[in-house]
């Protein structure tokens, strides 16, 4: 596994600074974490062998620094923070993807930026509404250790979930490992409670890049309809449904993921 | 000292099975499953002649408080019940205290200036303004407003009130959180510059901070006890010694649930059951809805996840009535028992402001006016000039609750 360099990238004219964790080598790549953070996983190190990957931490959620969050309000804030980014980090031209909250982060930095994103990666992203599938955030803020495990995954005997979802050893360092879990979660629902149906749809025509929308087939925290809605929405987009899969497509369908992920940014 | 009557109103029939077949007694109790529409409309008007029971039983005050969206207790506007009870004891001295209209959960927050004025207006200078930042999931689930926010909405609610109530000409607030062209509320509070100001609070120390800085009254209002409060409250009078207050008794108000009865066998017989309802069933309350993420802030969530300073809620299903009452988390007995025991509180906690409980949990009607009539005759003459021989000032109760005064004006 890579371990990845830090950099910290001042945004939003100085009042924010974004750390960015950074690793491999090719062409950039922007990867925009979900509600539960940041977190360097075997689907990240497989796109890290072809591309130079970039993960930033979204603002209050990176080691020892709770307090960034301040420096966001709300959408229209962070869109423009992740803006300032792309220009921090001197991508011109950049592959950009999002999962959960981060895809609609990621929908959100295309649709206004959209000449930028070269191609363009949804997995399991929120951000759009229907009537018949209604989801908020207390989908994923008003849930017990047990109902988070029941609602994100297939199969939470799986070994990437097991690794994942397990506290550290030790009384402190798994109630420390609560705090900035429960934290993160806090921070990225700032900008989008109570529900994350802030505006995309009108914006969503923006986006020019070929995209690529993945979906877990059994995803119970965010109802799979939404593939076909962000695949009706977007103007030149393909849908791919993952068969035994919940809303964490990177840690239960890793190997399928980054077979269809690369041949979609290969090509 | 003065004593006040708290209550919480809440539903005092829930099935016995109730909390092993839904999640929560908050949020997303479904109304129609468990409740008896008339029974509330019934509930409604006996917690009115509870409280003006008490304000004939020789209780200082009467509170009332807010709460969304559950069994617990529902005075979703403790507004209208402040307004009937203002009206109910005219000409009496009874302090209204209203524990209190939540700020943040209104947009704008000037609903409370104003409203606060016209029962400052209507209870002819018998207010006290009651600041409660609010219960984290009421904020974020039932009003639907980001966890996040909810600190510096309280914050600048708090300023923008003020201002409100202070300004003498109309002004502009460009705040944050609100923005308002015109500022100008009609009425202004009889009570100049403003009504007193008390803050419920979870010995949170920010909020402590806040009310020492402002200079006002804290209440602690915990669901734990004053035994397992004292560090907690020994915290806030250092605190106070820090920032240069003095140990005014009645910087500080306590919440105490009481039931008074011939022997301490017979509270047991009488109150033990509706303890045992009140904090097994009333707080049926999963802990992440109680703080919803983001609610707290960093070091204040670290602090609580590290060092875990009060029980889950769930641990409270493994007690029973004589564990509450033993840890105080109630304080039941003989009239004698209650008072040593009341006494010991106020002593150790420093507490200006008591306020008791009457009616908790499924406590009928008949045994909480009872209870209210024998806490007033039999107990609160015993406690009443606690302090008086430290010779304090309480700056924090109503201006205008002299009749003679008001007579005089």
């Amino acid at each position: 596994m890579k371990k990845p360099r830090k950099k910290v990238v001042p945004v939003l004219g100085g009042a924010l600074e974004i750390t960015v964790n950074i690793a491999g080598k090719g062409k950039p790549l922007l990867y925009l974490h979900s509600a539960g953070g940041y977190y360097w996983d075997d689907f990240l190190d497989g796109l890290a062998d072809h591309y130079k990957v970039y993960v930033p931490h979204f603002p209050g959620t990176a080691p020892g620094k709770p307090n960034e969050i301040d420096g966001v309000d709300n959408l229209w804030d962070t869109v423009t923070a992740y803006d300032d980014l792309l220009d921090g980090l001197g991508l011109k031209k950049v592959r950009l993807m999002g999962h959960s909250f981060g895809g609609l982060l990621a929908a959100e930095l295309a649709a206004h930026r959209p000449k930028a994103i070269e191609k363009l990666v949804l997995i399991s992203p929120i951000g759009l509404w229907r009537e018949d599938a209604p989801y908020t955030v207390a989908n994923w803020c008003a849930l017990d250790d047990k109902e988070i495990m029941d609602a994100l995954f297939y199969d939470k005997t799986h070994p990437f979930v097991v690794k994942r979802m397990t506290p550290p050893a030790g009384k402190d360092a798994a109630a420390l490992w609560q705090v900035h879990f429960i934290w993160t979660l806090g921070c990225t629902a700032k900008v989008i409670w109570p529900i994350p149906d802030k505006g995309l749809r009108k914006r969503i025509h923006r986006i020019t890049a070929p995209t690529l929308v993945v979906w877990g087939e059994n995803d119970k925290l965010i109802p799979p309809v939404y593939a076909q809605e962000f695949g009706k929405a977007l103007a030149n987009a393909e849908v791919v449904m993952l068969p035994q899969c919940g809303h964490e497509p990177p840690l239960e369908q890793c190997a399928m993921l980054t077979k269809r992920v690369g041949d979609f940014l290969a090509a | 000292m003065k004593i006040a009557c708290f209550h919480l109103m809440p539903y005092r029939d829930l099935p016995a099975d109730f909390e092993k077949k839904y999640k929560s007694a908050w949020f997303t109790l479904p109304f129609d499953q468990v409740a008896d529409r008339f029974k509330v409309s019934q509930y409604y008007n006996q917690t009115l002649d509870e409280l003006i029971h008490a304000a004939n039983s020789g209780f200082d005050g009467v509170c009332t408080n807010e709460h969304h969206q559950n069994a617990y207790g529902f005075m979703v506007n403790p507004n209208m019940m402040g307004a009937v009870l203002a009206r109910a004891t005219r000409g009496k001295d009874t302090a209204i205290i209203q524990m209190g209209e939540t700020a943040v959960f209104l947009n704008p927050p000037i609903r409370v200036a104003e409203e606060y004025a016209m029962l400052d207006s209507i209870s002819e200078g018998r207010l006290v303004a009651g600041f409660p930042v609010g219960l984290g999931g009421d904020f974020a689930y039932s009003y639907g407003m980001a966890p996040m926010e909810q600190r510096g909405r309280y914050v600048e609610a708090h300023d923008l009130i003020k201002k409100a109530w202070i300004a003498n000409d109309t002004f502009v607030w460009n705040g944050k959180y609100y923005q308002l062209p015109m500022v100008n509320i009609w009425p202004k509070p009889v009570q100049r510059p403003h009504p007193p100001i008390w803050v419920p609070g979870n010995a949170s120390p920010s909020t402590w901070d806040f009310v020492l800085k402002h200079d006002y009254s804290y209440c602690f209002l915990t669901y734990f006890g004053a035994k397992g409060a004292e560090h907690m409250v020994n915290g806030y009078w250092q605190r106070a010694e820090e920032l240069g207050r003095d140990r005014n008794p009645y910087r500080m108000g306590f919440l105490v649930p009481v039931g008074v009865s011939d022997t301490d066998e017979k509270a047991a017989a009488e109150y033990g059951a509706a303890a045992e309802y009140f904090f097994h069933k009333g707080l049926h309350l999963p802990e992440q809805f109680l703080a919803p993420p983001g609610h707290m802030t960093h070091s204040s969530l670290t602090h609580l996840l590290t060092k875990r300073p009060f029980p889950p809620f769930e641990e409270l299903k493994k007690l029973h009535y004589p564990d509450f009452n033993a840890r105080d988390f109630v304080v039941c007995g003989s009239a004698k028992t209650v008072t040593e025991r009341l006494l010991h509180i106020i002593k150790t906690l420093r507490v200006g402001h008591l306020m008791i409980l009457p009616q908790f949990g499924s406590l009928s009607h008949e045994r909480t006016m009872a209870n209210i009539e024998r806490i007033g005759k039999e107990v609160l003459p015993h406690l009443r000039d606690m302090w008086d021989n430290e010779g304090w000032d309480d700056h924090w109760w109503p201006k205008h609750t002299s009749v003679q005064k008001r007579a005089a004006a």
